[in-house]
């Protein structure tokens, strides 16, 4: 679809909408408790990550490396790579350690799972519990995805490589995707509210928001843990949120082998979205919806009446992660904004199709949904619509200066704005949120552009 | 010996005492699975090449590399931007299989015509290294066809640290060296090197030194353009910061072009002064010697009943410091001193053996020098030590945060210049506006500690 703007040679990417896979993969590993991300590669890649992570997220992001150098990738990272799982286990106590490829050990080929295999079969560690480490291993070539073709590689890594026959125990697994700290509390907040236990993985929500502390946490607390991710088997139902998954997902895996029924749904944002989660909620528990939430749903309706008019009949520019894009999209077009042009640079191959699902019957023109492209094609499309508004990470921020149209941060990366980690755009109360800051941003630009300056708007 | 958390590492962390002699291992790979503060030889490389604003950076890799280099740094330009954009060929797994050069010819010759660069480096990552694309012979085939200089930046990841990527971008640059016209630069001339314009920190230099009379021929790594690049080998003298990225060039320079060479820091009061004499002492001008000294007294007597009044707070209050090069520490040092402080921890990433040594004659008894560190070292030493403030960058920041430790900025994401003597105050009002926050006395490890001092 990006043919009929750029030529149908672009070869070059100028200022990807994208990261690398390994990075998606370490901040999974963050979700699980007691994990050390580790990645076997040049130490390059897991600083810049960690940089990355940190100017996002403001809290420690310790990620191992194997530190690769010449001769290691002449005649294998093998022995580096053990020597790094040592020190690991040794200095950072890891319990689990998460084990991310990187472009180079994938071309120079080594056999990770062998590698760990032998590892555990020599066994020099020394663990205070006897017990060694759970190794996860999953492979991320940098040149094979996007960030959250990584993420969701090491979703399915912990959960196959993990999970086993359990006997039933009534929770549920609640596949989260790639969300805020303070949307996966919130997500565990809904599912308690329930009375539904809910094994939530990866769970970061704690390790990368973590609170100030007397001494420097090396793995910090926090994160599904490795007992309720070997019982995942006996739960109830997999819930999975994201339109935009692999086809060999981690719900789907869970389905296949363990027999746990999945339920797929999108990222609960806006009313439709939300409804779809707390009716599977609802189906799960066998209880209706808590009193509490029944009124987080009126007050969230109320708001979209309070503020139509300042959305209804603009247009907005959605850019991003492929499943935080739809459901932005899907929420906009709840509200009347029109979802002009809705870009990623992943490449699921389903991205055009759940935009189309989630905005189905509100928008007169169907959202123009593009993927696999760069900022540099996003400018183009969007100059040329000329949007009211863009939503979507920090990386947009030239674009929004150069149009003068505000920008409402979402998603991932933000590294302009304080406060990414604390974001909350799921369920009624993150849409709530949303809201308010789409409208805010809307309102204070109307505000800036009359030099008259309404004091009352 | 004072704590060390990897024995493999032992040999890399000095405590200076009164009478032990100075040894320390430095300038080898990281400790694997260490967590290393560190990053690669592509690092390097693109640092050092970063502010050269009017060239096309084309990243040859997977997307990565490029993606988190996109816009990093704060090294400003008075003109272009294109350093600020992120090109990659964001190769796929056919092109690894296959092969890359086609791909990249299609993108230089795409963004050539995009954006009219003046020069273009090409920079090869780990996975170039791997595959082996024939980078060079697709720079001079593009080269030929363009007709601007296509440069090969041979920086694969793998291939040595951060050092072994300043190297290959020293040798990058030395392909522009020589290329331009010299005419009308005057006697009295000089390239910076090793400044980066962060926060328009060279604007500042070049300003002290168009004061003195002397004229600034480019500005290697700092507001850089081509064409200047082209031209600095008329440049009368070479002015050298930062220990490691630039010293290279210097020396080629020296080699080829007998362009002599003063290592300088803008970083404090002494040494910003010391720059500006050594300027006027290697050109011999007795006026310009005069105007140097005109600049320093005036600027000192605006800054000092500035910097005396937040010494009062700041007084015996000790610091750390983990920086990218050792150079930047010894000036750190001694502004730490001026204002009343002493620094108990000075590391770095890429430090020499000879960087060390200075570091610890400069440095108190008790001082821990360390190389390589990752944060379960400093974590310790912050603690043992009982830091009031931390200097380092985005990395080092949470490790200080976490633990309720002051921290100051000081890396290429800076939005505060800190060189030259406006620099020192605006350092001094930072280091004074986080160790006298209110904050730290809510913290639990200041809380807990002020418990025992109560009991």
């Amino acid at each position: 679809m990006t043919r009929e703007i750029t030529s149908p040679d672009y070869v070059s990417t100028t200022n990807a909408c994208k990261l690398c896979m390994p990075l998606g993969a370490c901040l999974a590993f963050k979700g699980v408790e007691g994990a050390a991300p580790f990645l076997h590669g040049s130490q390059g890649c897991a600083t810049y990550m960690r940089r990355y992570l940190i100017s996002h997220f403001r809290e420690p992001v310790d990620i191992a490396s194997s530190s690769l150098g010449e001769n290691q990738a002449i005649f294998g990272g093998g022995p580096n790579l053990k020597k790094g799982l040592v020190n690991v286990i040794n200095k950072y106590g890891a319990k689990v350690v998460g084990i991310a490829t990187t472009c180079l050990t994938e071309t120079i080929g080594d056999d990770v799972p062998g590698l760990v295999r032998e590892f555990l079969a020599e066994a020099k560690v020394e663990t205070p519990d006897g017990q060694m480490p759970a190794l996860i291993t999953v492979p991320t070539p940098a040149y094979g995805g996007s960030h959250v073709d990584g993420f969701h590689a090491a979703v399915l890594a912990m959960v196959s490589q993990l999970a086993q026959p359990t006997p039933a125990h009534g929770g549920v697994n609640l596949l989260p995707g790639f969300v805020s700290p303070a949307d996966l509390r919130r997500l565990a907040t809904v599912t308690r509210a329930y009375g539904l236990r809910a094994a939530l993985a990866p769970d970061y929500s704690r390790t990368l928001d973590a609170p100030a502390m007397a001494t420097y946490e090396a793995l910090p607390a926090g994160g599904v843990s490795l007992n309720q991710l070997r019982a995942m088997g006996g739960a109830k139902a997999t819930i999975e949120l994201g339109h935009c998954l692999p086809g060999r997902s981690a719900g789907s895996w869970l389905e296949m082998y363990l027999n746990v029924p999945l339920r797929s749904l999108g990222l609960p944002m806006g009313v439709r979205a939300c409804d779809a989660l707390h009716q599977a909620l609802r189906e799960l528990s066998g209880r209706d919806t808590p009193e509490e939430i029944e009124l987080e749903r009126g007050r969230l309706i109320d708001a979209m009446i309070d503020g139509h008019k300042y959305l209804s009949g603009k247009t907005a520019v959605i850019y991003g992660d492929e499943d935080m894009v739809v459901g932005v999209a899907g929420w906009l077009a709840e509200l009347g904004v029109r979802p002009a042009l809705c870009a990623t640079g992943g490449k699921s191959g389903r991205f055009p199709a759940a935009i189309a699902e989630v905005t189905e019957g509100l928008v007169r023109q169907p959202a123009r949904a593009v993927d696999g492209v760069d900022f540099q094609q996003i400018g183009e499309m969007a100059r040329q619509i000329g949007p009211d508004i863009l939503v979507g990470n920090s990386k947009g921020y030239r674009l929004a200066r150069e149009l003068g149209v505000p920008l409402v941060r979402v998603g991932f990366p933000i590294h302009d704005r304080f406060g990414g980690q604390r974001l909350l755009c799921l369920d009624y109360q993150g849409s709530q949120e949303l809201l308010d800051r789409i409208i805010n941003a809307i309102l204070a630009h109307d505000q800036d552009r009359h030099h008259w300056g309404y004091g009352y708007l | 010996m004072a704590k060390v958390v990897f024995e493999e590492r032992s040999d890399q962390i000095f405590e200076k005492g009164e009478d032990r002699p100075f040894r320390i291992s430095c300038d080898k790979q990281s400790l694997a699975g260490a967590v290393s503060q560190r990053a690669c030889v592509f690092c390097g490389s693109r640092v050092v090449l970063y502010p050269i604003a009017d060239a096309l950076h084309l990243i040859h890799g997977p997307v990565g590399c490029a993606a988190y280099t996109w816009d990093i740094r704060g090294a400003l330009s008075s003109g272009p931007m294109l350093h600020r954009h992120s090109f990659s060929t964001d190769l796929q797994e056919r092109d690894v299989v296959f092969g890359g050069e086609k791909k990249l010819e299609r993108a230089l010759r795409e963004l050539i015509a995009r954006h009219r660069p003046k020069a273009a480096f090409v920079y090869s990552t780990c996975i170039v290294g791997i595959i082996g694309d024939d980078m060079a012979a697709v720079c001079r085939k593009i080269e030929a066809e363009a007709g601007i200089p296509v440069i090969p930046v041979m920086s694969e990841g793998f291939k040595g640290n951060k050092r072994a990527g300043y190297a290959a971008a020293c040798r990058a640059m030395a392909r522009l060296i020589g290329q331009g016209p010299t005419e009308g630069i005057s006697p009295h001339s000089v390239n910076l090197l090793g400044d980066f314009n962060l926060a328009g920190e060279t604007w500042i230099i070049k300003r002290y030194l168009e004061q003195m009379g002397v004229e600034v021929v480019a500005g290697v790594t700092g507001d850089g353009r081509v064409a200047d690049l082209m031209r600095a080998h008329g440049a009368a003298l070479n002015l050298v910061q930062c220990s490691g990225a630039t010293m290279e060039l210097a020396r080629m320079m020296q080699r080829d072009y007998g362009t002599p060479f003063l290592r300088v820091s803008y970083l404090g009061v002494d040494d910003m002064a010391q720059a500006l004499y050594d300027v006027a002492d290697f050109f011999g001008d007795p006026l310009m010697a005069a105007r140097a000294q005109e600049l320093v007294s005036r600027e000192l007597g605006a800054l000092y009943p500035q910097l005396m009044e937040l010494r009062q707070d700041l007084q015996g209050k000790r610091a750390a410091m983990y920086v990218g090069g050792a150079f930047k520490a010894f000036s750190l040092i001694k502004a730490f001193r001026l204002l009343g402080m002493r620094v108990v921890l000075a590391g770095s990433q890429t430090g020499t053996e000879e960087d060390y040594e200075e570091l610890a004659r400069v440095s108190d008894p008790g001082t821990i020098i360390v190389d390589d560190a990752n944060p379960l070292e400093l974590m310790n030493y912050l603690l043992e030590k009982d830091v009031d403030v931390f200097v380092g960058g985005v990395k080092e920041r949470p490790i200080a945060y976490k633990l309720g430790i002051g921290f100051c900025d000081h890396n290429h994401e800076r939005k505060l210049a800190l060189e030259g003597f406006e620099g020192m105050l605006n350092f001094a009002r930072e280091i004074h506006a986080t160790v006298m926050s209110p904050v730290w006395r809510f913290t639990p490890r200041r809380m807990a500690l002020a418990k025992e001092a109560a009991a």
